[in-house]
C-alpha cells in the first residue's frame, strides 16, 4: 500500500512538473498570439513601415527574412549534403571522422553571437562584403551546417545496406549507387533536416546583428550586397528602441506573432513530415 | 583436375581487420555446372563467395590476398577494376533484396547502370530475364507495381531475373532458399538447373540436401579452411577427410 | 550470349574519372566544418588577442568594472562573468528538475497517446526564437516578477532565467529521455523478475545507468544557456555590476558583446575587447564540448 502511495506521489510530481512546463508554453503562445491577431492583416504582411516605424507594416522584414533564409540554404544544403554523403557512403575511418564529428558538434555548441562575431570578422571585414545580405547569409550557413550535415547523415543511413550491396552486386558505381539508390530514398529525411534548419535560421538575431541587419532600409535588397531588414531584427528593435513604446507595442506583437507562426510553423511541418515518413516506410 | 575452368580460386585469404575469415582457399569452378559451397555458420562460405566478385572489399578492414582468376585473369590484379568485374557476375543474396521500385526497375537496373536506355531494348530484356526466372506470368501485369508487394518467393525470383538482366557469366548464390518455404525453394533449385547450361553458377548454402540435388562439385568448409573440395555424389557418398563426414552424417552443424 | 553494347566502352573511360572528381568534391565538403571551426578560431583570436597587449590578463580577469567607453576605460570582465554565471545557473536550477521530470515522465509513466502529444509540444517549445521569449519576458514576465516580489528594478537577473529556463529545458529533456529510453530492457526485466517495484527500478537501474547521459544533457544545457544572447539581452536590464541578487540587472558576456559592438570602432580596443570575450565564450563552449564528450568516451570503454 504504502508503495502505491508512493508511486502515485512520484508520478503527481511528475505530472506536476509537465503541467508546468506545458503552462510556460501555452503562456507564451496565447500571449503573443491573442495581442498580435490584432494587427495580423494582409496589409500588415503587405505594407511597408510608415510614419518612422509607429504605423504599417513590416513587408521588407518578411522579404529580408526570405532572402536571408534562401541565400542560406543555399549554402549550406549543398555543401552539407555532400558533405554527409562522404560521411555515410565513402566511410573515412578514425582520425579524420573524429576530427569531423567533434568539429560538428563544437560548430552546434558555439553560441550565435561568436558567430556573429566570425561574420564580422570573415565576411564583413576581411573579405570586404561589408554589412550585408551576403555577409548575413554566409553566416547563418555556417551555422546551419551541423544541423543539415546530422540529419543528412541520419537519412542516408537511415536506407537499408541491402539495396546498396544488391546495387553494388549488380556492377553499380557508388556514385551510381548513391544518385539511383541512396539519395532517392533520403531525400524525405535531408528535407526534414532543411526545413528545421530553416525554422532556426529565421529565428536567429544575433548572427545577423553584426553582419547584415539594417533597422531601416529605404528600399528592397535588389543586391547580395544589400543591407537588409528582418523579421527578428525589427522585433529585437522595436522592442528595445522604440521612440514611442504605446503606439508600437501592436507592431512589436504582430511581429513576433509572424515570426513564431514562420518558426513554429516550419519546425511543425518537419515533425509532420517525419511522422509521416515512419508511418509510411515500405521497408 | 578441371580443365579451363570458369574460375580459379588460389591461396585466397581474406580476414576482417586482425580476424582471419578464409585461410588459403583453393578451389576451380568448372563451366556451366553448378558448384556448392557447404560448411557450417561461421566458416565463411558467404566471405568467399563475396570475395569472387569483389564485394568482400566493400567491409571496412577487410584484407584481401590469393588470387581470383576469372577465365585465367586475376581479378584482383593492379588496374583492375571492381565494377567490371561485378558487371560480369550477378548475385543474389540470403534475404531476397528488391530496390524499392517498380519490378519493371528493379529487373531494368543492372542495364540502366550500363547505359542502356532505350525503351524498346529495356522492355525486351525485362520480360526475357523475367522468362528465365520464372517469374515471367506472375508478374506481367503488375511491372510497374511496387516490387515489395511481391511475395517472398517472388522476391528472390525478381532477384534472380535482375541478376540474370546483364547476361552475367556467372551467378553467385547466398544461401537464396533459406528465407523461402519449401515449394518457393524448389522452383529455385528447378531454376538453377535450367540455367547451368548458360551461366557458372556458384552457390553457398547450409542444406546438405539442397546440395545433393542441384549441384555437380561441392566443397565443404570449417572455420575459413576449404577441407575438402570433389564431385557433389563423390564428396557425400565417400568423403576423404573425417571432418566432412563427420558434418555429413550431422555429428556437429 | 552477351550481348555488345556500345555505350560502355566510353564510359568506362570517363567513368573512373568522375568518380575521383565526386569524391574529392564531397571530401572538401566534408572538410568544410573543420575549416570553418578553424577559421572562428583564427578569427577570434586574430581581432581579440591584440587587446591583451594593451589591457594586461591580470587586469582583465580581476577588474570589477566593465566601463569601455568611459574616459578612463575598464576592461574588467568580473562583472560579466558574474552576470552570465548568476543567470545560467539560475535557469539551470530550474531547468535541470523540470527537464528531467519531463524526461521520466515520457520515458517511464506516460502513455502512447500523451507522449505523442507531449513530445511535440516540448519540441515546439525549443522552436521558439530566442528574441521572442526575450520580447516575452521584457513586456510580460517582468511585470509578473515586478508584481509578485516588488523590489529590484523591472528588468533582472530573474527575468532572462525564468525565460532562459523555457528555452534550455528541451534540450536537457530530449537527450535525457533518450538516455533513459536507451536503457537495455533486459536489465529492466531482471530486475522486475527479482520482484522490484517501478519505483524502485528506476532508482536503482535506470538511473544509475542513465547517470552520464544525463550529465551530458544537463551540460548541454548549460552551454546553451551560456551562449545565449537575445533573450537575456532584452530581459537582463544590462547593468554590468557584480551581484548576487537576481532581482537586480545583470548583463551577461554574451549582450556585453551584443550591444556594444554596434558602436564600436573598428580596431580600436574596445573592438578588440569585444573579441576577446568572444574567445572566452568559444573556449567555454569548446570545453562543455570536450567534458561532454569525455563523458561520453569514458561511459563507453567501461
Amino acid at each position: 500500500m504504502k508503495e502505491r502511495l508512493r508511486e502515485s506521489l512520484v508520478i503527481l510530481s511528475l505530472r506536476v512538473a509537465v503541467a508546468v512546463v506545458l503552462a510556460g508554453l501555452l503562456t507564451v503562445l496565447f500571449d503573443i498570439v491573442s495581442k498580435g491577431v490584432g494587427i495580423f492583416s494582409w496589409e500588415f504582411l503587405t505594407e511597408s513601415p510608415r510614419q518612422g516605424m509607429t504605423a504599417g507594416g513590416i513587408f521588407p522584414a518578411i522579404v529580408g527574412s526570405v532572402y536571408l533564409v534562401a541565400l542560406s540554404l543555399a549554402a549550406s544544403v549543398p555543401i552539407g549534403v555532400l558533405a554527409a554523403i562522404y560521411l555515410v557512403e565513402y566511410t573515412p575511418q578514425g582520425r579524420f571522422l573524429r576530427v569531423i564529428d567533434i568539429s560538428i558538434r563544437n560548430l552546434a555548441g558555439t553560441p550565435s553571437i561568436v558567430f556573429g562575431l566570425f561574420g564580422l570578422g570573415l565576411f564583413v571585414n576581411f573579405l570586404g562584403f561589408r554589412q550585408s545580405l551576403l555577409s548575413g547569409a554566409l553566416t547563418l550557413a555556417c551555422m546551419s551546417l551541423p544541423v543539415i550535415i546530422t540529419a543528412s547523415r541520419e537519412a542516408l543511413l537511415s536506407v537499408p545496406n541491402e539495396f546498396r550491396e544488391a546495387a553494388y552486386a549488380l556492377g553499380a558505381t557508388k556514385l551510381q549507387v548513391v544518385r539511383r539508390i541512396v539519395l532517392p530514398n533520403a531525400l524525405s529525411g535531408i528535407l526534414t533536416g532543411v526545413v528545421l534548419s530553416s525554422s532556426r535560421v529565421v529565428g536567429e538575431t544575433a548572427p545577423i546583428l553584426l553582419t547584415a541587419a539594417a533597422f531601416y532600409a529605404p528600399t528592397l535588397p535588389t543586391s547580395p550586397f544589400d543591407r537588409v531588414m528582418a523579421l527578428p531584427f525589427h522585433l529585437f528593435v522595436m522592442a528595445t528602441q522604440s521612440s514611442n513604446p504605446l503606439k508600437t507595442a501592436p507592431i512589436q506583437y504582430g511581429t513576433a506573432l509572424v515570426l513564431l507562426l514562420v518558426a513554429v510553423g516550419l519546425n511543425a511541418v518537419a515533425l509532420v513530415v517525419r511522422a509521416k515518413r515512419r508511418r509510411l516506410k515500405v521497408w | 583436375m578441371v580443365m579451363d575452368p570458369k574460375i580459379e580460386v588460389k591461396e585466397l585469404s581474406v580476414s576482417y581487420g586482425s580476424k582471419p575469415v578464409l585461410k588459403h582457399v583453393s578451389l576451380t569452378v568448372p563451366r556451366e555446372e553448378i558448384t556448392a559451397i557447404i560448411g557450417p555458420s561461421g566458416c565463411g562460405k558467404s566471405t568467399l563467395i563475396k570475395a569472387l566478385n569483389r564485394m568482400v572489399e566493400l567491409v571496412p578492414g577487410a584484407k584481401v590476398t590469393g588470387q581470383v582468376l576469372l577465365d585465367g585473369r586475376d581479378i584482383y590484379g593492379p588496374g583492375i577494376d571492381p565494377v567490371e568485374i561485378r558487371r560480369k557476375m550477378g548475385m543474389v543474396f540470403q534475404k531476397p533484396n528488391p530496390f524499392p521500385m517498380s519490378i519493371y526497375d528493379n529487373v531494368a537496373f543492372g542495364l540502366r547502370i550500363l547505359g542502356l536506355g532505350d525503351r524498346r531494348k529495356l522492355d525486351k530484356s525485362v520480360e526475357e530475364s523475367l522468362i528465365r526466372a520464372n517469374l515471367w506470368e506472375e508478374t506481367k501485369d503488375r511491372l510497374k507495381e511496387n516490387a515489395l508487394s511481391l511475395s517472398g518467393g517472388q522476391q528472390q525470383r525478381l532477384c534472380i531475373a535482375r541478376a540474370l538482366a546483364t547476361h552475367p557469366e556467372v551467378l553467385l548464390l547466398d544461401e537464396p532458399a533459406s528465407a523461402l518455404d519449401p515449394i518457393s525453394t524448389a522452383r529455385v533449385e528447378d531454376l538453377l538447373k535450367d540455367l547451368k547450361s548458360e551461366v557458372t553458377i556458384v552457390l553457398v548454402t547450409h542444406n546438405m540436401q539442397q546440395a545433393i540435388r542441384v549441384s555437380d562439385r561441392t566443397g565443404f568448409m570449417l572455420l575459413g579452411e576449404l577441407v575438402e573440395f570433389n564431385g557433389t555424389a563423390k564428396l557425400f557418398e565417400h568423403p576423404s577427410d573425417e571432418r566432412t563426414e563427420a558434418y555429413i552424417t550431422g555429428k556437429f552443424g | 550470349m552477351k550481348p555488345k553494347k556500345q555505350a560502355t566502352s566510353r564510359k568506362a573511360v570517363i567513368g573512373p574519372f568522375v568518380e575521383r572528381l565526386m569524391k574529392s568534391l564531397f571530401f572538401l565538403c566534408s572538410a568544410v566544418v573543420i575549416l570553418v571551426t578553424l577559421l572562428i578560431t583564427l578569427f577570434l583570436f586574430r581581432e581579440g588577442l591584440p587587446a591583451l597587449m594593451q589591457v594586461p590578463l591580470w587586469d582583465i580577469f580581476t577588474g570589477v568594472i566593465w566601463q569601455p567607453p568611459a574616459e578612463n576605460p575598464k576592461f574588467g570582465v568580473l562583472p560579466l562573468i558574474t552576470g552570465s554565471a548568476v543567470i545560467t545557473l539560475t535557469s539551470l536550477l530550474l531547468a535541470t528538475p523540470l527537464g528531467l521530470a519531463v524526461a521520466l515522465y515520457l520515458s517511464e509513466f506516460s502513455r502512447s497517446l500523451e507522449r505523442d502529444v507531449l513530445k511535440p509540444l516540448v519540441e515546439l517549445l525549443a522552436a521558439i526564437p530566442s528574441v521572442v521569449f526575450g520580447f516575452f519576458a521584457l513586456v510580460v514576465v517582468s511585470g509578473w516578477i515586478h508584481g509578485l516580489f516588488g523590489v529590484g528594478t523591472r528588468l533582472n537577473a530573474l527575468n532572462g532565467a525564468v525565460v532562459l529556463t523555457l528555452m534550455v529545458l528541451p534540450t536537457i529533456a530530449s537527450i535525457s529521455e533518450d538516455v533513459l529510453n536507451s536503457v537495455p530492457r533486459d536489465l529492466k526485466e531482471a530486475a522486475y523478475a527479482l520482484g522490484a517495484t517501478r519505483l524502485q527500478i528506476i532508482r536503482r537501474v535506470i538511473l544509475p545507468y542513465a547517470r552520464r547521459g544525463i550529465a551530458v544533457a544537463v551540460l548541454l544545457g548549460f552551454g546553451r544557456a551560456i551562449g545565449e544572447t537575445m533573450a537575456v539581452l532584452m530581459a537582463t536590464g544590462n547593468a554590468a555590476v557584480i551581484s548576487l541578487n537576481i532581482l537586480t540587472s545583470m548583463e551577461t558576456m554574451t549582450a556585453a558583446i551584443a550591444i556594444e559592438m554596434g558602436e564600436v570602432v573598428f580596431g580600436s580596443l574596445h573592438y578588440q575587447m569585444l573579441f576577446f570575450l568572444g574567445i572566452l565564450l568559444f573556449l567555454i563552449s569548446s570545453a562543455v564540448n570536450i567534458i561532454a564528450d569525455y563523458i561520453i568516451t569514458r561511459g563507453r570503454l567501461r
